[in-house]
């Protein structure tokens, strides 16, 4: 019996290893390639340099239009996270473009203020008929939970569908967010000749009908890193593709640093007990 | 539960005393200590520990959520962002209770499809079975409203869809399916108030799931758990003491599970959801595809497998009543398993044509799950209906016919028998003298 399970086990493991090779060909089906995140996987941790970068595009490109309303100042400072100095922070709070509304005063009217490290990160437009208003009818979504809220479709054959997703399942793999805001930052292109793009939009080979509102928003050398990593397009979005992976989920380094200690108590007692049971069980036969 | 028939003896003058009066020590005794157990059960017989503790996780997960959740239109997103965010180790519980509710699933399934291969529903447990039936009903409801409250665009659309079904009875009686959805929603679309009474009945439903479960522990207790023979107790030697024979291996089965759910709590929290779940509800924007929790595809594939006809048959205006009449009837179809099943072997292991279509059904289900998860469209609408089809053949003819041609494999002729026959001629086991082992409860 126990040789037959180990049979059907290895013979699983041959066929995710076999379904795996498949769906690299396949891969051109889709345009959306997986990339390599310092954050992916199971073992996989935010880098907090990366973080930084990230941050900084967001600042100075994104944060033109976009809010970042669920996080608060305060979050930048927060261990697991880009981890700013706090001065620094509450610097950058009290001279944020997007005023917080406050109030009311004594004299009972609302008053606009520059936010605090409490605060969230707002964006420039106080309701989504203001957003579109200034955007030609377009509304830019709060990023925020952005990572999260994408992912990416993979097309595979029926046979092969459990095996990868046993493999994806195994490798703690939960990047599909990340991977699709990276194909969308940098998939602007001319669009194909036979193809009909409406006055106003750009063709972008990720997003889902290839017509999009948003103007390419990333150029070589529009952002300055402090850290000498080279100004490409490439490197923007990756940095902002893993600031956003984080701003949609803040605890993810707490989270696998204490899966990895509750992983391997489990393992150890259920070796335990498993012992103890055979003990237990040594004298009769079942 | 057998009271007169109890060993139970307490050890101290307050405990006689106290059992005089409330023989609660008793009746645990009785039921979790010396009751006795099949030798021969396989790790397949742990998953009602692994039930139990999934159930007392997702209360206690539940319970303290619910102390940071807003059940409103307007809080309800953004209150499950501020556990992820705010709440001190909120990310683990609410982790822990979404997956949990899969894991739940994972578990029952695995439970349900056992209790079929060793013919647990057969004479005398067709009340344990029925009421095994009544919980897996009360866990999908429970499921499919806690997966409306984080309000999210699938939490909204998901609700939207499955409410709507009830309008499908408009074809039996114009108006009373309408009425229906109306009344579940409390207005005239789904909204706050829909979701405010979900919160409620969500709170509600797993302590009426406890009474059951008390119900169906209780009736496995008087009929006594089945056991891969399929054969029942019948001397001293068939069974040990629960206690620490069967605990043991049911804290091992139960560990192990655990490293899974922890798997996917730390590693792939939102590997089993959505990620349209992370957009707030809108109800102006329908997303492109509606798709329920993994646990709920197979019975939505059989649901979508009724379009304008069913392999061939024309259904027209009730291919919809059609649908959710299949839906629930796969549920409910199960409940009757024990009087489809015309024959007298329990366990599929002495039954070798039942045996492969057995495996056919767990197939089907699984095929089942996956084409659910597809649109349905072209080629998967037509397996879908093929699907669908010998789902129910399964327990309307195969169940029934099965049993009638089939010539079962000779039976042994106790518990005993059967374990101590198992390894002559392989060359396994211990060496012991098997004779020595007959009666492992006198040791």
């Amino acid at each position: 019996m126990k040789r037959r399970f180990s049979l059907a086990c290895a013979s699983i493991a041959a066929a995710a290893v076999m379904a795996g090779s498949v769906s690299a060909e396949d891969a051109g089906h889709v345009s959306i390639e997986r990339q390599s995140w310092p954050f992916a996987g199971f073992t996989g941790q935010f880098d907090k340099a990366q973080l930084q970068r990230g941050f900084q595009v967001y600042k100075e490109v994104c944060s033109a239009c976009h809010g970042l309303k669920r996080l608060a100042f305060r979050n930048l400072v927060q261990p697991g996270g880009p981890e700013f100095p706090e001065d620094s922070v509450k610097e950058l709070a009290a001279t944020w473009p997007n005023q917080i509304t406050d109030g009311p005063n004594d004299e009972g009217k609302m008053f606009e203020r520059p936010p605090l490290l409490s605060d969230p990160i707002r964006g420039p437009y106080h309701n989504d008929q203001e957003a579109r208003a200034a955007q030609n009818g377009a509304l830019p979504p709060d990023l925020s939970l952005m990572a999260k809220a994408r992912d990416v479709h993979r097309e595979s054959s029926w046979w092969a569908h459990p095996f990868l997703m046993l493999g994806d399942i195994a490798k703690g793999y939960s990047e599909g967010g990340a991977d699709y805001l990276h194909a969308l930052l940098t998939g602007y292109s001319e669009p194909p000749a036979d193809f009909k793009l409406t006055e106003g939009q750009y063709y972008n080979t990720a997003f889902p009908g290839h017509q999009i509102s948003m103007p390419p928003p990333l150029s070589e050398g529009s952002v300055t890193y402090q850290d000498g990593t080279p100004a490409t397009v490439e490197n923007y979005s990756k940095d902002v593709a893993a600031f956003l992976s984080w701003a949609a989920d803040p605890n993810l380094d707490q989270r696998k640093r204490m899966g990895w200690q509750v992983m391997l108590f489990l393992i150890v007692t259920t070796l335990l007990l498993y012992l103890g049971k055979k003990r237990i069980w040594a004298n009769i036969k079942h | 539960m057998g009271g007169s028939t109890s060993s139970y003896m307490p050890k101290s003058r307050w405990g006689k005393w106290f059992d005089e009066r409330l023989p609660i020590f008793r009746l645990m005794n009785d039921s979790f200590v010396v009751y006795p157990t099949p030798r021969n059960l396989n790790y397949l017989w742990t998953t009602g520990g692994i039930l139990t503790v999934c159930l007392v996780a997702q209360i206690l997960t539940g319970v303290v959520l619910a102390m940071h959740y807003q059940p409103s239109d307007a809080g309800a997103f953004n209150s499950i962002e501020h556990i992820r965010r705010d709440v001190n180790y909120g990310w683990l519980l609410r982790n822990m209770h979404a997956v949990g509710a899969s894991m739940f699933f994972l578990a029952v399934f695995v439970h349900i499809f056992r209790g079929l291969y060793y013919g647990s529903y057969k004479a005398p447990r067709e009340v344990l079975w029925i009421l095994g039936v009544i919980i897996m009903l009360l866990m999908m409801a429970s499921a499919f409203m806690g997966y409306t409250l984080p309000w999210g665009q699938m939490s909204f659309w998901g609700v939207t869809v499955i409410t709507n079904l009830f309008s499908a009875l408009d074809t039996i009686y114009n108006g009373l399916g309408t009425a229906i959805v109306e009344w579940l929603w409390g207005g005239y679309s789904v909204s706050g108030v829909t979701l405010n009474r979900f919160f409620a009945l969500h709170y509600l439903l797993p302590f009426v799931l406890v009474g059951v479960v008390g119900l169906h522990i209780w009736a496995l207790h008087v009929v006594g758990q089945n056991n891969p023979t399929g054969i029942d107790i019948k001397e001293p030697s068939d069974s040990v003491p629960m206690h620490p024979y069967a605990t043991a291996k049911d804290i091992v089965g139960i560990f192990a599970f655990l490293i899974i759910f922890a798997w996917f709590v730390f590693f792939v929290p939102d590997y089993l959801g959505h990620a349209d779940n992370y957009i707030e509800a809108n109800p102006l924007v329908t997303p492109p595809h509606i798709v329920p929790e993994w646990y709920f595809l197979p019975f939505y594939a059989i649901l979508r497998a009724f379009t304008s006809s069913f392999l061939g048959i024309p259904l027209g205006q009730y291919a919809k009543l059609c649908g959710v009449v299949a839906m629930f009837g796969a549920v409910v179809i199960i409940a009757f398993a024990p009087w489809l099943d015309t024959s007298r072997v329990r366990s599929a292991k002495y039954r070798p044509m039942f045996k492969w279509f057995f495996w056919a059904f767990v197939f089907t289900c699984v095929a089942l799950g996956y084409l659910g998860s597809k649109p349905a469209e072209g080629i998967y609408v037509t397996a879908a209906q093929i699907f669908t089809l010998y789902y129910f053949v399964f327990f309307l003819v195969v169940m029934p016919v099965v049993g009638l041609i089939e010539t079962p494999k000779r039976l042994p002729r106790s518990i005993t028998e059967d374990v101590l026959s198992k390894g002559k001629g392989g060359g396994s086991g211990s060496g012991l003298p098997t004779g020595a082992t007959a009666a492992p409860e006198v040791r």
